[in-house]
């Protein structure tokens, strides 16, 4: 197939993020979590239940962008309300900033009071972090999304958590980035290495970090999708290549 | 005496001058879909002020930030769906324009809808503790469960409405009505958390006709949760009434540009909201045949 780019490194670490959860509702934001979803479905976990993005279940996932093919359910933003309530789905969210907590912002930038930039509101992300497993994707990994301090807390993290006794369904997973796979099992539940896409090392992705991260002594380079997931990605799920939009080679 | 259940058709203007100076206004809808846009157009050209907004924001938001229409906003989300971000709403926040802003989690949002459609005073919910929701939104209290687990949950106060703003497919002359697109959104939550209920529709038919071509699934309204129905061909333009229209995709960019370019949005205003909504929906023909013409 040829050798995998990076946005095809990351669309199989987005689809390992799914691969252990069963039968869950898989809620990715986004070009490339939308992706590795569908992929994980195809892949690594039949069982997940997978979206178009709208209101349908889709029973064959197909390409980006389109809802075509066999309907297995209904799913309103009701009934993704009552989803996020009960548990049953592990949705990747974007995040404009990061901390080293896990805390997460996409309301706006600056002050609440006076933003210097809004962006899009909480949305979902505050019932999202004290509901069900949480991932994030950041296509563009720097010391402007990984910050010491959110502006904004939307997306909890666990400190925030524990503060707040919220920690029942509290469940943060991994963070995956055009740099690197992270996760939460660094001191006290914060942001910790997991390993480096192929061509990056780990004094890279220090570097594009704004806080102290933790890195284990030992880092591995995040997988090479296998063939199968090559094809699945090139001539099935993205056959206009629009993810290297996203994550460019 | 006629038998027939009360004849509830008016006009937008009927609407709109049931409207007051203060009120509390929920417009159906979600982002940019299916938003009751006939009724916020009229809304732009009354002297209305001083409104508190309650919405799934889109366009609709942008549009009555952009007029100086509203005092209070209360929201989860601003943004016109394939395009991320709303000009307006971000423009009026970052000039601090919108004096009050209630931004809450979507489920806290959804609900504070409930609690005020079963005339509850709050309702238990675990969304946005932990969060800068309730940091910025210090009114917001948590309770504790009387139960042995004694967990802490926040209380969702009622987000109870004076009006809600709807736009949906059909209707019959006596309010009943059916979403015949993908997802009800939440339209039948903000008419019965509201006192009063108007709602526009692509087309008035008779009763028997709501159901001719369609499941009974598809009533999301019935006429106890409807005051008024306005027949509005085009009425949730240019966000999406599927499966009668989808979004206007070209006419979104070309608003999110003259939104984002102050010097292009009086023009913008001029030809397409300056008149009345026959007036707007010929503007708006006119401004596709431009692209028919090549």
């Amino acid at each position: 197939m040829g050798e995998a780019t990076r946005s095809e490194v990351v669309a199989a670490a987005i689809a390992d993020c799914w691969a252990q959860d069963g039968e869950l509702f898989a809620s990715p934001m986004g070009l490339l979590p939308t992706l590795g979803a569908r992929l994980c479905r195809l892949t690594s976990n039949p069982d997940l239940v997978v979206s178009d993005g709208e209101s349908l279940f889709l029973a064959s996932p197909g390409p980006l962008g389109s809802s075509a093919g066999v309907v297995e359910g209904w799913i309103p933003f009701r009934k993704v309300f009552d989803v996020v309530a009960w548990g049953r789905r592990h949705v990747m969210m974007g995040a404009t900033q990061l901390d080293r907590h896990g805390n997460q912002n996409i309301s706006a930038i600056g002050p609440f009071d006076r933003p210097a930039r809004q962006l899009l509101g909480s949305r979902g992300a505050p019932g999202n972090t004290v509901n069900n497993r949480t991932s994030y994707w950041v296509p563009r990994h720097s010391t402007r999304v990984f910050v010491e301090r959110v502006d904004i807390v939307t997306g909890v993290g666990r400190a925030r958590a524990e503060a707040a006794g919220a920690t029942r369904f509290h469940d943060l997973h991994r963070v995956v980035t055009d740099l690197a796979v992270l996760d939460f099992a660094g001191p006290d539940g914060t942001v910790r290495l997991v390993s480096t896409h192929p061509g990056v090392t780990v004094s890279d992705v220090t570097a594009a970090t704004g806080f102290d991260l933790a890195v284990p002594e030992a880092v591995p380079t995040t997988r090479q999708p296998t063939s199968t997931e090559l094809m699945l990605i090139r001539e099935v799920l993205d056959p206009t290549g629009l993810r290297e939009r996203e994550v460019p080679s | 005496m006629s038998l027939r259940p009360r004849d509830k058709r008016m006009s937008i203007e009927d609407v709109v001058a049931r409207l007051e100076d203060g009120m509390t206004i929920g417009i159906g809808g979600w982002g940019s879909r299916r938003k009751p846009m006939a009724f916020v157009r009229a809304i732009l050209r009354s002297p209305l002020k001083d409104l508190t907004i309650v919405s799934w924001g889109g366009p609709d938001v942008g549009l009555l930030a952009q007029a100086g229409k509203i005092r209070r906003l209360v929201y989860a989300f601003v943004s016109l769906d394939s395009i991320p971000l709303e000009p307006h709403f971000q423009r009026a926040r970052q000039l601090g324009t919108i004096p009050e802003v209630t931004e809450l989690d979507e489920g806290m949002f959804q609900t504070g809808l409930r609690a005020a459609a079963q005339r509850l005073p709050f309702l238990p919910t675990r969304a946005g503790l932990g969060s800068d929701v309730m940091v910025n939104n210090p009114s917001l209290r948590t309770v504790t469960s009387p139960y042995d687990d004694g967990e802490t949950l926040v209380a969702m106060p009622a987000l109870t409405l004076d009006v809600a703003l709807l736009h949906l497919n059909r209707a019959d002359p006596h309010g009943n009505a059916t979403y015949l697109g993908p997802d009800p959104y939440f339209d039948d939550l903000f008419a019965m958390a509201a006192a009063r209920t108007y709602v526009s529709v692509e087309q008035i038919v008779d009763t028997a006709g709501l159901t001719i071509d369609a499941p009974v699934q598809r009533l999301l309204l019935s006429r106890m949760m409807v005051d008024g129905v306005v027949e509005a061909s085009g009425g949730a333009h240019f966000t999406s009434c599927v499966p009668d229209y989808e979004r206007d995709e070209r006419f979104q960019r070309a608003y999110v540009g003259a939104a984002k370019d102050g010097d292009a949005w009086p023009a913008f205003e001029a030809r397409f909201l300056a008149g009345d909504e026959a007036a707007y929906q010929a503007a708006v023909t006119s401004f596709g045949k431009e692209r028919d013409d090549g």
